[in-house]
């Protein structure tokens, strides 16, 4: 996909994602908007995806993601890549959806791998995806996505740990930087340090993506991450983010990690970001 | 009455560990996964053939079950081998949403449960793990009795679509039920035929039950003896068919009896045929450090505390 279409397609994915909270008044707006130019460029340039959905997903690339409260974005990039229509993200958190507010395999909606909702397991599931990958032969990657706020959990240092000692180097695990989580700043909340440092310690090649948010600067790091696998060690990613990228008054705060904005916010919101593609 | 009897007593964990082999040999798909406990779950002749289907994972039971639940998209059927209290009660988050609710056909295998774990004392004995496990929705949760069945039920829930909790035990019991036996999946298996009482038993106290049901005879008192290896899905059937004769039943599990069979054959009990009940179970207590004898006489779990249940159920039919 041309960057042209990448920018548009940002852009309606940050109007879906806005429309999506503000309907149902809940849901994780700041997380989303921050890994939406991540997650568009991931499923559109970066990964090797077959046509249709099947559990099993062999012979392609597979993306877990572990922080599942920024579902608003994965639905609508799972939406616009063909998995499911588009104007089912109408149904986002409402009964009998299939876009449960947190995303699950138990609706039976394609795209989706793994439950995740529940913090610190997907880094785990990703491995062992990975490590079945290597087991068929199957030389395709494995990425996830996972929250800094969310590295607090300790099952991601077992995981850590695990995937350098087990030479797991077909997996790509990005965290999103953003420095944010519910409470506040990361470094008020829990101070975790150089998480560089701590990935380097475990024996991670790391890659760090200044803007997280620019399109070109993922394409860049995200190909350098792939050059980097299957050299014995597990890629870790650091994509600085800025939490609800986009949207003026969403940015610079944590506010938003999972508040809805209400009509006039909306309105606002939506006029920084005009429709592209069209809205469902 | 149906007699039974026994050449040799062995654990339930080695019948696992023989049925864990002939899965690695019949079944490609199969791979285990271990928590720094191979010697203990009997997991060494697998490894030995498949080492490259088996991931040591070190002491770290979160990364484990998870890890599971990643290994199945792609078509792996994983095993995993820890202690009941460590395969339980510490990934309760991780088995709940990673493998039951994401429906991953993961096979959590599940030794040293209940009070026979022994000299290690409370800190392992796990005795709510039936309990929290069956709460979890599409979860089977099978507690076996000997090592044959135990075998058996290993090699069985391979061929099972979905997530199951296999749990067995540390101590040699008697191996009484047959070798070639085919295991099947929620269906109770009738001892002994009886007209008085039912004795419905799970994992190490169906041989007591089997005990008790000669001692009762010398009494007079005829006592079926349902083998309920299945706690989910229960064998709705095989119990009110059996209570409908007797009129009484006991339950007898190494458990508490907050959540375990008795509470389940309550439930079915109450729904369908009120029923006089009485439960050999613990008491809602830990345990503690003795000898696996010596604690199952202590709380209550064996043939004695079964025969005097019954004459207690049998006095308010």
């Amino acid at each position: 996909m041309s960057n042209k279409n990448l920018h548009d397609l940002t852009t309606q994915v940050r109007r879906d994602i806005l429309r999506m909270v503000h309907k149902v008044n809940s849901g994780h707006p700041g997380g989303s908007l921050g890994c939406t130019e991540f997650l568009v460029t991931l499923y559109t340039n970066i990964m090797n995806r077959k046509e249709g959905f099947d559990m099993d997903g062999i012979d392609e690339d597979l993306f877990f993601l572990s922080n599942g409260h920024i579902s608003p974005v994965f639905y609508s990039v799972l939406a616009h890549s063909g998995y499911f229509p588009v104007k089912e993200l109408n149904t986002f958190r409402l009964l009998n959806s299939r876009l449960q507010g947190h995303p699950t395999t138990h609706e039976g909606l394609p795209g989706v791998r793994i439950a995740s909702g529940s913090l610190g397991q997907g880094l785990s599931v990703a491995i062992g995806a990975a490590q079945t990958k290597k087991l068929n032969n199957d030389s395709n990657l494995i990425y996830s996505l996972l929250g800094d706020g969310e590295l607090q959990e300790g099952q991601n240092w077992e995981a850590i740990m695990y995937a350098s000692a087990k030479k797991v180097d077909n997996l790509i695990a990005t965290i999103d930087l953003n420095g944010k989580q519910i409470d506040g700043a990361t470094d008020d909340v829990l101070p975790m340090g150089s998480i560089k440092g701590k990935f380097e310690a475990f024996d991670w090649t790391v890659i760090e993506i200044e803007n997280g948010n620019d399109i070109e600067a993922i394409l860049e790091g995200m190909a350098t991450a792939k050059a980097a696998t299957g050299k014995g060690k597990p890629v870790c990613v650091l994509l600085k983010t800025m939490m609800g990228n986009g949207v003026d008054f969403m940015m610079h705060t944590h506010a938003w990690h999972g508040k809805a904005p209400n009509d006039d916010q909306l309105e606002n919101a939506l006029n920084q970001n005009p429709e592209t593609l069209g809205d469902y | 009455m149906k007699t039974y009897t026994y050449t040799e007593k062995k654990d339930t964990r080695s019948g696992f560990g023989a049925g864990l082999t002939e899965l690695g040999r019949t079944n490609p798909n199969v791979v285990a996964l271990c928590a720094d406990l191979i010697g203990s779950l009997k997991m060494n002749q697998f490894i030995e053939e498949n080492p490259e289907r088996f991931f040591q994972i070190g002491i770290a039971e979160a990364n484990m079950m998870s890890i599971a639940a990643g290994l199945t998209i792609g078509g792996k059927i994983p095993f995993t081998g820890t202690f009941a209290n460590f395969s339980t009660g510490r990934v309760y988050d991780q088995i709940r949403q990673s493998i039951a609710y994401s429906d991953k056909n993961v096979k959590i295998c599940a030794s040293h449960a209940g009070l026979t774990l022994g000299e290690d004392g409370a800190t392992h004995q796990i005795l709510e793990d039936i309990g929290l496990m069956k709460m979890l929705p599409g979860m089977v949760v099978i507690n076996t009795c000997d090592y044959n069945q135990t075998k058996a039920a290993t090699i069985a829930i391979a061929d099972y679509e979905g997530p199951v909790y296999l749990r067995f035990g540390r101590p040699a019991v008697p191996v009484f039920t047959p070798e070639d036996q085919v295991f099947e999946i929620g269906k109770a298996i009738q001892l002994q035929e009886g007209s008085d009482v039912t004795i419905v038993a799970t994992g190490h106290l169906v041989w007591e039950a089997l005990e008790a049901a000669k001692v009762l005879h010398e009494q007079g008192i005829s006592a079926e003896v349902i083998n309920i290896h299945t706690i989910k899905p229960l064998d709705d059937k095989a119990i009110l068919d059996s209570v409908a004769k007797t009129g009484c039943i006991v339950t007898a599990e190494e458990h508490n009896h907050l959540g375990g069979l008795g509470e389940s054959v309550a439930r079915v009990l109450a729904l369908h045929h009120p029923t006089p009940q009485e439960f050999v179970a613990t008491n809602d207590t830990f345990g503690e450090s003795g000898t696996p004898a010596q604690l199952m006489e202590k709380y209550g779990l064996n043939s004695d505390s079964i025969v005097e249940k019954t004459l207690k159920v049998i006095k308010r039919k």
